[in-house]
């Protein structure tokens, strides 16, 4: 019962084990692999507002918007407001996700787009700002929106781009407004789309690090524009590779190719509410086809501008409609501005010019830069974080202030990735917004000599800068084309810097520029003036440019006198967050073309040299600032691989330490080489080997453990050595018990099963390197007597592979009597030998044991346990079913033959005493029983019998036969013909030298009837 | 010739009984004085019984061999010139580059092999030699058994890890100069900055490399056929980096062992890259001690029939 238990919780234990493991390694796979759970649904309801249609629209807009509703209502309402060529639809996931942070948001598609009536105005003061006060109006009718008061709900209001003008003419026209986050957005129209960067008195007097307003008549941003008009008036999104990756709803411009696609710009002319009389119907459709869903007037002024490059005032005076620049100043609600770093459509400059009117007003105002925008990346996580911390407090009231420090982002140099990597700085406010702070401006030396550029006839060919929305290309891919076009770029470089330099805001470099006259450019008509585009690059030590922003600033100079008299201009060059390493050079170039702008055509050159200023370099902003964003080192798996290697390089240290494990010892047995009890071995799937195997070997015995194959006998060899654990039962050596790896084992030398030998390695090198890895001193091995036994001769130095089956045996004998061990245990030693050999083993072996020292030999073979055994145990279907001395064993059947005079009258005497009496040619044979042979020896001498001998009749096998019929099942099927010896006499048993009976266990076990 | 002839080839066997002396003395714990189960399996032994191996010694003089075969293989090349820069470009451009582009060209595949051949065959070629037993029965204890093939195992792979950069820069050195490391964005790094870059890009690939390591020795020990260990580790890795090029695989490649591979090229720019290398020995690290702890579990309970 207990073996069974000690089986089973063995087997328990395994099986819990392998169960833990499963469960640990599938719930970890679960856990990778399991979907984010599917997040409470957000209860939505589509909504259809009624907005009227403004200045000269006669029917009321439709304005399509979904409502998304958190859990708990009344909630501070949020207005969601798309990127230009979105919808509602684009801002989905993040209206979702701010219903879920507590706010009713309200998405709507813009008139003009999506599902929405009406015309593309451009976020008019006279049309969709109204429409926002509509939204608002509503927001004050529903039950789920908080109320500041009766009709003014408590309502913030962001969107990106589009929506981030939106954002802020709402908050400047509505003072129902709470809160508002607009994000890369613009402040000035006209100067995003006709930029013309020369620094004004105003600019160069701003405190704020980008402070960039520019002057009129810019030159056309043709790429931009056109490719936004096109995506409302032809329906036509840009192709895919135009839409950053990544980038959320938020910038819509950049989501076109998205999933907004086909929400956006279906122009379609019966969709089109157009209902100006004044057009008639072949105009409308002509309209329809070339404007689209814009605003005749705007399409109108567009189109000119678009011809030109040069902006008109029509467009001018729509454009001023069109920008927060008018109301921004009137804005009360604390806003938080977040601008792209990298966006060449509405740069840095355009956040400044809004955070420097609403700080002016006295409201609350932060601004946070990040690592993308229109040429690709949406906000990182740690601004999205700032916008619902912002809307928490300011609207719902939760959590602390915000701060309304200044956050942005700087690139450091390329990495192996091929990316940038960046760390987010912080100060604690936006400088130059409050009285007496103001932006440090650091004067960085750049020289280089007056340099003539040239405008080519039709600009082309023409500087690549930057493409829209192409954030695959990075600026390094373009910086090759900056770097090229000789003759069109005039440069200035510093000096490698000393220092990490941090150059935040508009960088500003004063130059004089003159014109030289060229031929052909007389018959030009129209004088478009001189256009040069600004830019600044950092240059590694490597030599690898990349182009700050990747942005250029276009400048045209109208006033360039045609004597080539010089002109003195200051440039605000693209607002930047440019990080340059110690090593690293600062570069500006000024280039005659860019394909990314409409400049003129007329062929052109020009003379650029430094300005003969105090200083004759670059005007740098620095901000400087904390570090806030993560260090880029995984902490946790920093110390996850810390503690890995220390728990690596402790399992091996300490892993090789056997703990000083009190060994069991049975005092009774320390002076016994071995002795088992109770031996089982079970192997998985129930298969039992060993079932029951108890004996005991004394000291100077050669003892055989005689069973056919499949007895059970090399397993029991094998859990003596250790090799298998027992499922139940003993074995002691010496008294100890054997474990695996017992250090007791090491007065046992084996040989089981074969040689194991290191087949590259001679016999010598095997035995040196075996008794070398057992760690005794050499000289206890007696590697002579071992090479004797062996006796290899010369081929002890050959390899291992050569050698024949008898050679690797007598090795491994050798190996096996390294050291002279107390318990020699030897499993078929004469497998393989030759005749003499096999005679000189098993006197090895006799003589061995003579001094005082035990050896075990296992057999199937009757004939050699009976040369080489003084004592012999029988195993048989895994049990022990006879041990004692070979001579005890041969007597214990009790069949005698007996040598005698008169072989009658022995007959009748000995049927008196005996059975099966027989007659024989030598003399008479009788089955004693149990009678003891001394008795019918005298019986027959005091019958006047000369008995001349008196022998046991039966040798091994046959009482092998009989103890294994008697135990088992009759014969063994499998038992081998070997077993019984073919033929040749087995030599008479020699006397046992030691003539003491030992038993082992219960002795001879007769239990047949049990199996 | 006599009928009764006796070979008397074996009598020196016999003979030599006759000197055995008495037992062998015995210290208190019953083992013969001078065992020390501490003492079982030195180092050196087994370095010495691996070193003799054809295998060690092939695979180590591969190692030394390849850098002058990619040298002999670069010398029949021409610079065309075109696209971006590879670190494969610059092969040539100096010693530390050479080098560089050596352990480039062997991480995914060939060190791989080698060091899931030195730890595949630990246990299992034991096994396949039937020595295992013989060494247990010594007695050397299992777990230490375990550890001294780990250390010899972990010795010659890191040997094999270092001959093939330092032949390949003194190879290098030779064929190209010694000039400073130019790595594919731009940047330089004098010879003894490009030197340092070097070992630590050594040093991470041996971690990286650790949980082929951890693999192979769990499949020694499960089986006892060393190609089985061998080439399961190799077929597991290869399994790896073929997931990983799938991406619709998503995040879930970031834990596969091979993903952060090649993150030793955050090494190549200024300031070091870590992040990657972290995550990459982080993960290489778990999962060679989960399959060394499984190994060492199994081995320990294991039922030794080879």
């Amino acid at each position: 019962m207990k073996t069974r238990l000690n089986r089973l919780f063995q087997t328990r234990e395994r099986k819990i084990t392998a169960v833990v493991l499963v469960v640990v390694l599938v719930g970890a796979l679960v856990w990778i692999v399991w979907p984010s759970p599917p997040p409470a649904t957000i209860a939505t309801r589509d909504v259809t507002i009624t907005a009227p249609g403004g200045p000269s629209v006669d029917e009321p807009v439709q304005l399509d918007g979904t409502v998304y509703l958190p859990a708990q209502t009344p909630a501070p309402a949020v207005i969601m407001a798309h990127g230009f060529g979105g919808s509602k639809r684009s801002v989905a996931a993040d209206a979702e996700q701010m219903a879920r942070d507590g706010f009713v948001v309200l998405a709507y598609s813009a008139r003009g787009f999506g599902q929405s009536t009406g015309q593309i105005a451009l976020d008019s003061l006279d049309y969709e700002v109204p429409d926002g006060r509509a939204l608002v109006d509503w927001l004050a009718q529903q039950p789920e929106v908080k109320q500041d008061a009766p009709g003014d709900p408590r309502v913030g209001v962001t969107g990106g781009s589009y929506g981030g003008a939106l954002s802020l003419m709402l908050a400047g026209t509505d003072p129902r407004i709470d809160a508002a986050v607009p994000l890369i957005t613009w402040n000035d129209l006209e100067q995003s789309l006709f930029p013309n960067a020369q620094a004004t008195e105003a600019d160069l007097a701003a405190t704020t690090p980008a402070a960039a307003d520019g002057v009129s008549d810019g030159v056309f941003k043709k790429f931009w524009a056109s490719s936004l008009i096109a995506s409302v008036t032809l329906g036509a999104a840009l192709s895919p590779t135009g839409v950053a990756q990544g980038d959320s709803g938020d910038s819509g411009f950049v989501r076109r190719g998205g999933t907004g696609t086909t929400t956006a710009a279906a122009p379609d002319a019966t969709d089109t509410t157009t209902d100006t009389p004044a057009v008639d119907a072949a105009a409308a459709t002509a309209q329809s086809f070339s404007c689209g869903r814009m605003m005749v007037e705007l399409c109108a002024a567009y189109s000119q501008a678009a011809q030109t490059g040069r902006i008109t005032p029509e467009l001018s005076a729509i454009l001023e409609r069109s920008s927060p620049k008018a109301v921004v100043g009137d804005i009360t609600a604390p806003t938080l501005l977040v601008q792209g770093e990298r966006d060449t459509l509405f740069g840095l400059d355009q956040a400044d010019a809004n955070a420097r009117a609403i700080a002016a007003n006295g409201a609350t105002v932060a601004v946070t830069w990040y690592n993308g925008g229109h040429d690709g990346g949406s906000p990182d996580a740690a601004t999205e974080a700032r916008i619902t911390e912002w809307f928490q407090h300011y609207l719902s009231g939760l959590g602390p202030v915000p701060a309304n420090s200044f956050r942005y982002t700087v690139d450091g140099p390329l990495s192996d990735t091929g990316r940038a990597r960046s760390r987010t700085l912080e100060v604690p406010e936006y400088p130059g917004l409050t009285a007496g702070s103001s932006t440090n401006r650091v004067d960085i030396p750049l020289t280089g000599d007056p340099q003539f550029v040239v405008n080519p006839p039709g600009a082309s060919p023409a500087n690549i800068s930057s493409l829209p929305g192409l954030s695959g290309l990075a600026s390094t891919a373009l910086s090759t084309f900056v770097g090229g076009l000789p003759g069109q770029t005039a440069r200035f470089a510093s000096q490698p810097v000393d220092t990490l330099t941090l150059i935040t805001g508009t960088p500003r470099i004063t130059v004089t520029v003159s014109r030289i006259p060229v031929p052909g450019a007389a018959t030009s008509t129209v004088d478009d003036g001189a256009v040069l585009y600004g830019s600044l690059s950092k240059v590694s030590e490597g030599g690898t440019r990349s182009l700050a922003g990747g942005a250029v600033a276009p400048i045209r100079l109208t006033n360039l006198p045609a004597d080539g008299s010089p002109v003195t201009v200051t440039v605000d060059l693209p607002a930047t967050a440019l990080q340059v390493e110690a090593g690293s050079n600062i570069e500006v170039a000024l280039s005659t073309t860019d394909q990314a702008f409409a400049g003129p055509t007329t062929p052109a050159a020009y003379r650029i040299a430094m300005a003969d200023t105090s200083v004759q370099g670059l005007s740098a902003p620095e901000v400087g600032g904390e570090r806030v964003s993560a260090s880029e080192i995984p902490v946790g798996q920093l110390i996850g691989l810390i503690a890995l290697a220390v728990i690596a390089a402790l399992g091996l240290i300490f892993g090789g330490r056997v703990r000083a494990r009190r060994t069991d010892v049975d005092p009774d047995l320390v002076t016994v080489p071995l002795s088992i009890t109770g031996l089982e071995k079970s192997y998985p799937g129930g298969v039992k080997a060993v079932k029951q195997v108890s004996f005991r070997v004394e000291a100077g015995q050669v003892l055989g453990l005689l069973g056919p194959n499949g007895a059970g006998k090399t397993t029991t060899l094998r859990m003596v050595m250790g090799l298998i654990t027992p499922t139940a039962g003993e074995i002691r050596v010496f008294g100890r018990k054997i474990e695996p790896g017992s250090e007791i084992l090491s007065r046992i030398g084996s040989f089981v099963e074969g040689s194991g030998f290191l087949p590259h390695l001679s016999g010598k090198a095997n035995l040196d390197l075996y008794w070398q890895a057992t760690g005794r001193p050499a000289q206890d091995a007696h590697m002579a007597e071992a090479l004797e036994i062996a006796g290899l001769g010369d081929a002890i130095n050959r390899r291992v592979r050569t050698y024949s089956q008898g050679m690797r045996q007598r090795l491994a004998i050798a190996q096996a009597m390294l050291g002279l061990p107390d318990l020699l245990l030897m499993d078929e030693p004469t497998n393989g030998l030759d005749p003499p050999q096999i005679h000189a083993m098993r006197e090895v072996l006799r003589r061995y044991a003579q001094t005082g020292r035990t050896v075990l030999v296992s057999s199937h073979l009757l004939s050699e346990v009976e040369q080489t055994c003084s004592h012999v145990v029988v195993v048989h279907q895994g049990r022990t079913i006879a041990s004692g001395t070979v001579a005890e064993l041969v007597s214990s059947s009790g069949e005698m033959s007996f040598t005698v005079d008169d072989r009658e009258a022995a007959a009748r005497v000995l049927r008196t005493i005996a059975a099966d009496v027989e007659i024989t040619e030598n003399g008479v044979q009788a089955d004693l029983g149990t009678v003891p042979a001394s008795q019918v020896v005298a019986a027959l001498v005091s019958a006047g019998i000369a008995v001349s001998s008196a022998a046991p009749r039966n040798r091994l096998e046959d009482v092998f036969l009989a103890l294994i019929g008697a135990s088992g099942s009759g014969v063994e099927p499998d038992l081998p013909a070997g077993l019984i010896p073919s033929g040749q006499p087995a030599p008479p048993l020699d006397g046992p030298e030691d003539s003491a009976l030992t038993t082992v266990g219960t002795g001879p076990t007769q239990q047949g009837d049990n199996q | 010739m006599s009928p009764v002839h006796q070979d008397h080839s074996a009598d020196a066997a016999v003979a030599a009984m006759n000197t055995v002396t008495d037992a062998v003395p015995v210290a208190d714990n019953g083992t013969p004085v001078g065992f020390r189960v501490g003492r079982t399996l030195p180092v050196r032994v087994e370095l010495s019984r691996q070193l003799r191996r054809r295998r060690t010694q092939f695979a180590l003089g591969f190692m030394a061999l390849l850098p002058i075969i990619l040298v002999i293989a670069f010398a029949f090349g021409t610079d065309n010139g075109s696209g971006a820069v590879t670190l494969v470009d610059l092969a040539t451009s100096g010693a530390i580059n050479f080098a560089m582009v050596s352990l480039f060209f062997s991480a995914s595949f060939l060190l791989i092999v080698v060091i899931s051949l030195f730890f595949g065959d630990t246990i299992a070629s034991e096994a396949s030699w039937s020595s295992l037993r013989y060494l247990l029965a010594m007695p050397v204890p299992r777990v230490r058994l375990i550890r001294q093939k780990v250390l010899v195992a972990g010795l010659l792979s890191l040997t094999a890890l270092i001959v093939l950069p330092v032949t390949a820069l003194i190879v290098g050195g030779f064929a190209y100069g010694w000039n400073p490391l130019a790595t594919p964005v731009g940047e330089q790094f004098t010879f003894g900055e490009g030197l340092l870059r070097l070992g630590l890009i050594v040093s991470y690939v041996a971690i990286q490399l650790t949980w082929v390591a951890g693999l192979a020795l769990l499949l020694s020990v499960l089986t006892d056929a060393p190609l089985g260990a061998v080439g399961g580790a190799v077929l597991i890795s290869i399994l790896s980096q073929i997931l990983n090029q799938i991406d619709a695989l998503g995040d879930i490649r970031n834990w596969l062992p091979t993903h952060y591979s090649f993150a030793w090229t955050g090494s190549l720019v200024d300031p070091i890259r870590w992040d990657d290398m972290i995550r990459g020995g982080f993960a290489s690290l778990a999962y060679a001690v989960l399959f060394a702890t499984l190994a060492v579990l199994r081995f320990r309970r294991k039922d030794i029939t080879s």
